[in-house]
């Protein structure tokens, strides 16, 4: 049993990294109430910046780029729905068509039509010692990549940060209640900003990790779908860190699932199992405890 | 005629003339950005794109038109959505359940007559089922359409990825797809030699109908009025919001659902994953260029499918790449609702 389920448990944990970035990412722009489904844009330009410079200064420079150009496309975004108060849908689903083509488009130009073997520096797992030896999920949670282990460090300070500091109170205000966030001296605009190119860090975050921790190369369809799962990885998570990291490890296990369901020789569909958390999320989203959770002003203009 | 009357009415006209203008300079910008910067001749590219869209008879007949036809359905389907309000962005998935159902009924009874009487509405009814159930969740629990239409189309790409390895996979079992239907489950080709099908003219007369439907019936009234105010059409109009709403569902997954059985029976007479290279999303480009107005998709569907089948020829003879596309048409979308943007700030400044 313990051999087909490490496995399942470090293929999980695996999937549900860069899902995690990204829905953190999600997570604190929609407390400032925006959707930004821009994000899947956002994540494949982290990925290319990630790629583009880890080409010459490494994998850890990778990062940075990644970083940097999910922030630069998320600055698109945010001067459309922050500053022009455009329709975030119809502008985040704009966005995400602009990061894929811009991608495509820039790498089929660099790196030519048949796309070459790139010899992308890529991090290794870096298993911790003792904690790696842990039954059951051991190997899972502590023989991944470095960039694994930043979400530990992440994922309990963000909470805590969005909970106890008055930066996430502002956050949190402006996302429930604009106006009277504004009367209190509060800058919506300028807090969503922040939010934005915070969730434009942790989208190129989570391409990043796909092409310097997991995949090794780049190609046009790498981010599949990704910013779209993080959406409803949020409402999952009912708009909080740890419900969050929870739901993305949930969509980690629905899609390692299809390698378990083989090596214990199931039947089931493997289909079936990767819709799962997408009709997990529509029942959550119409439980009303879900809805309350749901910031006030999310999605609303200006 | 006043001065100012006058001055209004030039005004009006570059107000009207500025979209058009600005999708053409930003088309015409990128193209030229990325065969500069892909080391590829200008005219050569240019003219590689020209005649991929218009070039010759099989250009318009059976590339550009063909590729017209879903793109012209879908964009209607998201038109009607959100002149009503509803932000429907699902018209990828009920395109892919609209597709599924008539594959079903299709392969089901092979070769016999007539079996489009029956195909085809199933593919309608499919599209309108699958976003009632968005429609339904909004009802009855308000969730957001964006969210759940979005899930909606992930369930679906997942359903047909099952369809396709299991119940409807063609009989060797070896590739992930259906059989290709058989030759009375093919619409009708509207010219001899050419791909062009009967689904291009059911999409023009559908964007007529829609058309006079929106401007002169009681229920294209009901729907515009929800669209352009929820509260305001509650309290003023005695209009039933609610059912309106839902009825903007029906209608608009029906339409995304005709569009999947037209492209199933018209072009590709089989069931396949990837059936739909993101012609529900391309279809929010076609539905806002066109401005909502059901008459204008016609163009701008038009206009898109000749970009798409001039990019795949630019791609073929010269080399540059496809990708571009998606960036036209997302600049497009930007361009539109920026527009918009600068038009309602004078409206408030006056």
């Amino acid at each position: 049993m313990t051999d087909a389920m490490s496995p399942f448990f470090e293929a999980t944990v695996r999937t549900a990294t860069p899902l995690a970035f990204a829905a953190i990412g999600e997570l604190v722009a929609e407390r400032s109430g925006v959707i930004n489904i821009g994000l899947e844009g956002t994540i494949i330009a982290g990925a290319f910046g990630g790629l583009v410079v880890a080409g010459t200064g490494g994998a850890g420079l990778g990062f940075v780029g990644a970083m940097a150009a999910g922030m630069l496309v998320a600055a698109v975004f945010a001067l459309f729905v922050i500053t022009l108060k455009t329709d975030h849908i119809i502008t985040g689903t704009a966005i995400s068509m602009l990061g894929v083509g811009a991608t495509g488009t820039l790498y089929r130009l660099l790196y030519g039509a048949t796309g070459a073997a790139l010899a992308t520096p890529t991090l290794a797992p870096h298993p911790i010692p003792f904690l790696q030896n842990l039954p059951w999920i051991g190997q899972a949670l502590f023989a991944q990549p470095p960039i694994t282990y930043l979400l530990y460090v992440l994922v309990p300070s963000l909470a805590w940060w969005m909970r106890r500091t008055s930066g996430g109170l502002a956050l949190r205000a402006v996302g429930e209640r604009p106006e009277a966030a504004s009367a209190a001296g509060i800058s919506p605009a300028r807090v969503r900003w922040a939010a934005l190119l915070f969730c434009g860090a942790m989208g190129g975050l989570s391409g990043g990790t796909l092409v310097l921790a997991q995949v090794g190369t780049f190609n046009e369809g790498i981010s599949a779908g990704r910013g779209f799962i993080a959406i409803a990885i949020v409402v999952l998570g009912r708009w909080s860190a740890f419900g969050v990291t929870g739901a993305a490890l949930l969509f980690g296990a629905a899609s390692a699932l299809q390698y378990l369901a083989q090596a214990m020789g199931w039947g089931l569909p493997y289909q079936f199992a990767l819709a799962i958390p997408y009709v997990l999320t529509l029942i959550a989203l119409a439980s009303a405890r879900s809805r309350s959770a749901a910031p006030a002003a999310l999605g609303a203009r200006g | 005629m006043t001065p100012t009357g006058t001055m209004r009415r030039t005004d009006g006209i570059l107000r009207a003339l500025l979209p058009p203008l600005t999708v053409a300079a930003v088309v015409t910008g990128v193209i030229v950005l990325v065969i500069v910067a892909g080391h590829h001749e200008i005219g050569p590219s240019f003219g590689a794109l020209g005649r991929g869209a218009f070039g010759s008879a099989y250009a318009i007949w059976s590339a550009t038109l063909v590729r017209a036809t879903p793109l012209t359905l879908l964009g209607l389907a998201v038109a009607l959505a959100f002149r009503a309000g509803v932000m429907n962005i699902g018209a990828e998935g009920q395109f892919l359940a609209g597709a599924s159902a008539a594959s079903a009924v299709a392969l089901r009874v092979p070769d016999a007559p007539a079996i489009l009487l029956v195909a085809i509405p199933a593919a309608v009814i499919a599209g309108a089922l699958w976003s009632s159930i968005a429609g339904w969740l909004k009802h009855r629990f308000g969730v957001l359409e964006v969210i759940s239409t979005l899930m909606l189309n992930f369930v679906a790409q997942y359903l047909v990825s099952y369809l396709v390895r299991g119940p409807l996979q063609e009989p060797t079992h070896v590739y992930p797809q259906t059989a290709s239907f058989s030759s009375t489950a093919h619409l009708p080709l509207l010219i001899t030699g050419q791909r062009l099908h009967l689904g291009y003219a059911i999409a023009v007369v559908l964007a007529v109908v829609l058309w006079w439907m929106l401007r002169a019936t009681g229920l294209g009234f009901r729907l515009r009025a929800v669209g352009a105010g929820a509260a305001a059409a509650e309290s003023a109009g005695r209009i039933m919001v609610p059912r309106v709403m839902f009825t903007a569902f029906l209608l608009s997954g029906a339409i995304a659902g005709l569009a999947g059985g037209v492209e199933v029976t018209g072009v590709t007479y089989a069931l396949y994953e990837g059936i739909s290279p993101g012609f529900g999303y391309t279809a929010i480009a076609v539905a806002l260029l066109a401005r909502l107005n059901p008459l204008a998709v016609i163009g701008t569907g038009l206009f898109f499918g000749a970009l798409e089948a001039g990019a795949a020829a630019m791609q073929r003879d010269a080399g540059v790449p496809f990708q571009f596309v998606a960036v036209v048409e997302a600049l497009i979308v930007l361009g539109v609702i920026a527009i918009e943007w600068s038009r309602t700030r004078d409206e408030d400044g006056r």
